[in-house]
């Protein structure tokens, strides 16, 4: 039977260590909506994702009550939006008026974020996946719910630079349609190399066409139990930090196994995966970058950081592997800069560069993650960033994304404030020295060779 | 069996679990198992009940629980057992 230390323990990090459940995404299949008729398919598109997420809210908030776990966020992903228009959307424009179906549909089952407004175009771009590429400033810029991501690469294509190219554009004229919102609409648009199809956390996420027609993915969190848990090994060996990480991962992960078993059931929808990622927020304690602190670095960024993440995210895995049979997404440490007030002070002490933070991108969970940069960025110089984060997830066969934010009017030494879980941000400085003749080739990178590895 | 574990936390006084086992009589739920401790100076107190009796559903019987608190000046919580279960059970 359990015994009041463990329940103290677990009340101990959902009260004091900001162990919750980010995120209980829905995923939905909008295959079936798909219709030559412009007005047609917005019909029923709006009319699938009411009807499959209609109780998605209160069932969270029902499981909330139960288990005294806080679910932060109840989300929905969809087909990418690229694949359902093909057939309807003539231009850009009609690929805006999907992106407000999107934003009604979101809005009246109360969601706060619906993710899928995508394309995936690792080999080649289709006419409706160009098309949809540029309605993403327009449709971030008129709706607040619809997240847009693009995967522009894979191990198995290499990349698509024409994609990268025209994306370096597109997310300058994001910032440029939101900058009375400090360009708001970057922080809701990701470019991936390998996206995963079942990924619950935004603004990536979209509901692959592998996957069923509806499907429940569960993000958990928790960087604050761990760095709680390494308190108590400070200054022990290597084996004894791995095996807490690996310890307090399985716990954590286990809770969002609990929460995804149940919210399938009640929803009488399939349980898909859980994402065991760290997922940080600004909130003071629930940092990743107080987990590399703790490890032993002054400020992430210093000479050890690639490796303290490396063992810091395989530990997570390891843990969390055991802890759930069906792990999935993305799954590791995030390391956003304003989402993390460990990561924003790094920058403001002069310890993390952009540059260190692509090569901590090398072995974690996810890329160059909500990074303020100048507005006056040129487009190239974007698409060069996109490409060398490409590569790294290509060659190393992983997923790799980058959410940068050109705030227009500012520059480097400025603070950006986003709000809410997106926190703020200062402007970091980007290496200004041209690759535009190399952006500019057009074509594509080719697949890696998967023998020979050294 | 639904199984609810409940936690007191808060100053110790008298009466405390009186009230508590009251409330969980009136409402046919049926204590499992008590124990407590006192963990940085707070009186710690966990029971594991049957709430499967009971005519409330489980939002009512926790909200009634947290009001309960409120009224003695502790934090009383209820939750399922399967989230401790979950955690430290393999």
């Amino acid at each position: 039977m359990i015994n009041i230390n463990e329940v103290i323990e677990t009340n101990q990090m959902i009260e004091h260590e900001n162990l919750d459940v980010r995120t209980i995404t829905l995923g939905i299949s909008l295959l079936d909506c798909i219709d030559s008729n412009l007005s047609e398919l917005n019909r029923r598109i709006y009319e699938k994702i009411t009807a499959t997420a209609k109780n998605l809210v209160g069932v969270g908030t029902e499981l909330e009550r139960r288990y005294g776990i806080p679910i932060v966020n109840k989300r929905i992903s969809i087909t990418p939006a690229a694949l359902i228009g093909a057939s309807a959307c003539k231009g850009p424009e009609d690929f805006v008026a999907i992106a407000r179906t999107l934003d009604r549909a979101a809005a009246e089952v109360g969601v706060n974020f619906i993710g899928g407004f995508s394309a995936l175009v690792s080999k080649g771009m289709t006419q409706a996946d160009r098309n949809l590429i540029l309605a993403i400033p327009e449709a971030l810029a008129v709706t607040e719910r619809v997240c847009s991501s693009v995967n522009v690469g894979s191990t198995k294509t290499g990349i698509d630079m024409d994609a990268v190219k025209l994306l370096g554009e597109v997310i300058l004229a994001t910032a440029e349609r939101t900058k009375e919102k400090d360009s708001l609409g970057c922080a809701k648009l990701v470019v991936f190399c390998n996206a995963p199809d079942d990924n619950p956390f935004m603004a990536g996420a979209f509901h692959g066409v592998t996957e069923g027609d509806a499907v429940i993915n569960v993000g958990v969190s928790g960087p604050g139990v761990v760095k709680k848990a390494l308190e108590s090994v400070r200054g022990e060996g290597f084996e004894e930090l791995c095996e807490t990480i690996k310890k307090t991962a399985f716990k954590i992960t286990r809770v969002g196994q609990l929460v995804a078993r149940e919210a399938s059931k009640m929803l009488h929808v399939p349980f898909g995966i859980v994402d065991l990622s760290l997922a940080p927020t600004p909130a003071i304690g629930d940092s990743v970058a107080e987990i590399l602190k703790e490890i032993g670095l002054e400020h992430p960024g210093a000479p050890g950081t690639t490796a303290a993440l490396a063992l810091l995210n395989d530990q997570v895995k390891k843990g969390g592997v055991m802890a759930s049979s069906y792990v999935g997404g993305l799954s590791g440490a995030f390391i956003p800069v304003s989402e993390d007030q460990g990561m924003i002070d790094a920058v403001q002490a002069g310890a993390l560069t952009l540059e260190k933070l692509e090569a901590m991108t090398c072995v974690c969970s996810v890329g160059l993650d909500m990074i303020a940069i100048p507005g006056d960025t040129k487009a190239s110089t974007i698409s060069g960033i996109i490409a060398d984060e490409m590569a790294i997830g290509m060659v190393n066969q992983k997923t790799t994304a980058v959410r940068l934010i050109p705030v227009i009017g500012k520059g480097v030494g400025d603070i950006v404030e986003f709000g809410g879980l997106l926190g703020y941000a200062p402007i970091m400085p980007v290496n200004s020295f041209s690759c535009e003749a190399f952006t500019g080739r057009g074509g594509r990178i080719p697949a890696p060779i998967h023998s020979f590895k050294n | 069996m639904d199984r609810t574990i409940i936690t007191v936390v808060g100053k110790d006084c008298v009466g405390i679990i009186a009230r508590v086992c009251t409330y969980l009589a009136k409402n046919q739920v049926n204590i499992l198992d008590i124990s407590q401790t006192i963990v940085q100076g707070f009186f710690n107190m966990m029971m594991i009940v049957d709430t499967n009796e009971c005519p409330k559903n489980f939002t009512e019987f926790a909200t009634d629980l947290e009001e309960l608190g409120r009224e003695i000046g502790v934090a009383i919580k209820a939750q399922r057992e399967d989230i401790f279960d979950m955690m430290h059970r393999i």
